[in-house]
């Protein structure tokens, strides 16, 4: 019992500088504005801009519409990337936290999650609502629920990474886009594939179990990326 | 507790800047370091404080003892001075201890937003940081930048009394006289000749 306790304790120890950093970040993604909302926005824009362009047809609407919500959630996550770590560049939080008990790869993982809960949660939980506004078949929407609540932490992990590696730089903003992008390549085919096969009556899973590959292993080592290129940058 | 630097050389993106340094700081101790603006004051910090890797030689002090500020302090100007404070606290599982705010003479600014306090106090906030982290080997970088008279002094005493007094050691480059009495070290003795080692490709490794 008290093995335990002690065990507890220590791991609670551990435990405070993330859960520390996690909170800040939230609690600045809400103060700051732009968080929440632009993603949220942007991704509500794009959706609602394809009818404009393709014609309202529901028929057409209903075959493109996994693709569009897919590759508009990856734009909408996109778009908040370059904030992850230059605002604590600017002013001087990077090299503070780099000196203090907790690990970079630490910090690039609270960032990846923090990212995460500002973007991909708020898109993930609107994108059935926008799915209706492209007249996505019934069968499809559970789909696209699991997909995108699976890919989209990938995501923000590979954001993450791109952020650690043009932070410090002038207007990297557009770099990280061109270097992200391709990388966004796997996430968005097998995530745009399991709504489509689900959209069709075929068996997802497949897609499903890759998604959640790609999410696991970018969540297992790109923090450990991200915290060279931290390094390197912060030189 | 002790600081140990010997035979170290620090370069700045590639270019050798200080060479041959060596000196030892026991615990109470504190060293300021002089020099012109652009001999590598900061660079030597940030080598010391482990942010860029030395060219050369070696620095040695307990693990995670040291900390480093500069004129950029790190604060959010989206969260209040306590939760300012209260962060960098729970990042070093450290408590925030109440004195903090007297010390720093940040009383009445508990729940301002940092965004809008002055240079100055902001500055306050930055070096109560410090005060709040409890590392013992701090390596600081012009503390006393945007402080009038009266901060100086306050500045001052929390070293002499609650950091060197308490078994710290520090490493202050300052262009200002802190009224502390402590040894120096001018850097220009220790300039590096433009053509020392340090390659070209140093930024990509």
């Amino acid at each position: 019992m008290r093995a335990a306790d002690l065990t507890r304790r220590s791991y609670d120890a551990r435990a405070a500088p993330v859960i520390a950093l996690l909170r800040r970040d939230l609690a600045l993604a809400v103060r700051a504005g732009g968080g929440f909302g632009l993603g949220l926005a942007f991704f509500l824009i794009v959706v609602v801009l394809v009818p404009f362009g393709v014609g309202p047809e529901a028929e057409v609407l209903t075959r493109i519409a996994p693709g569009i919500l897919w590759v508009a959630a990856l734009l909408a996550a996109l778009l908040s990337l370059d904030r992850i770590f230059a605002l604590d560049f600017e002013d001087g939080s990077l090299p503070l936290l780099a000196t203090s008990p907790l690990p970079l790869e630490g910090v690039a993982l609270v960032k990846g999650i923090a990212h995460w809960i500002t973007t991909g949660l708020p898109l993930t939980l609107a994108a059935p609502a926008l799915g209706f506004l492209l007249n996505l078949a019934p069968s499809a929407y559970l789909w696209l629920l699991l997909s995108l609540a699976l890919g989209t932490p990938a995501l923000s992990m590979i954001g993450t990474f791109g952020a650690a590696l043009t932070v410090g730089l002038r207007r990297g903003g557009l770099l990280m886009s061109l270097l992200v992008l391709p990388l966004y390549v796997p996430t968005l085919i097998f995530g745009a594939e399991a709504v489509r096969r689900g959209a069709e009556g075929l068996d997802p899973s497949t897609s499903l179990l890759m998604l959640a590959g790609i999410t696991l292993g970018s969540f297992a080592l790109l923090p450990f990326a991200a915290s060279l290129a931290l390094r390197v940058n912060l030189r | 507790m002790e600081l140990t630097v010997s035979d170290l050389s620090v370069a700045r993106g590639g270019v050798p800047v200080l060479s041959g340094l060596s000196f030892d700081l026991k615990a109470g101790q504190a060293l300021v370091l002089r020099g012109a603006n652009g001999i590598g004051k900061t660079t030597l910090l940030r080598t010391l404080a482990g942010l860029q890797p030395a060219l050369s030689g070696s620095v040695d002090f307990p693990e995670d003892a040291g900390a480093y500020a500069s004129h950029a302090d790190g604060i959010k100007t989206q969260l209040t001075v306590t939760e300012n404070l209260a962060f960098w606290a729970d990042v070093h599982g450290a408590d925030l201890p109440d004195s903090v705010f007297k010390t720093f003479d940040l009383e009445d600014l508990r729940t301002r937003l940092a965004g809008t306090l002055s240079a100055g106090q902001k500055r306050r906030v930055g070096l109560a940081r410090l005060g709040v982290i409890g590392r013992k080997v701090l390596f600081l970088d012009e503390p006393t930048v945007s402080l009038d008279a009266f901060s100086v002094k306050m500045f001052a005493s929390w070293l002499r009394d609650e950091h060197l007094g308490q078994g710290g050691i520090a490493v202050i480059a300052t262009h200002i006289d802190l009224g502390l009495d402590l040894p120096e070290l001018e850097l220009e003795p220790f300039k590096a000749a433009a053509d020392a080692g340090g390659g070209s490709d140093e930024a990509f490794l």
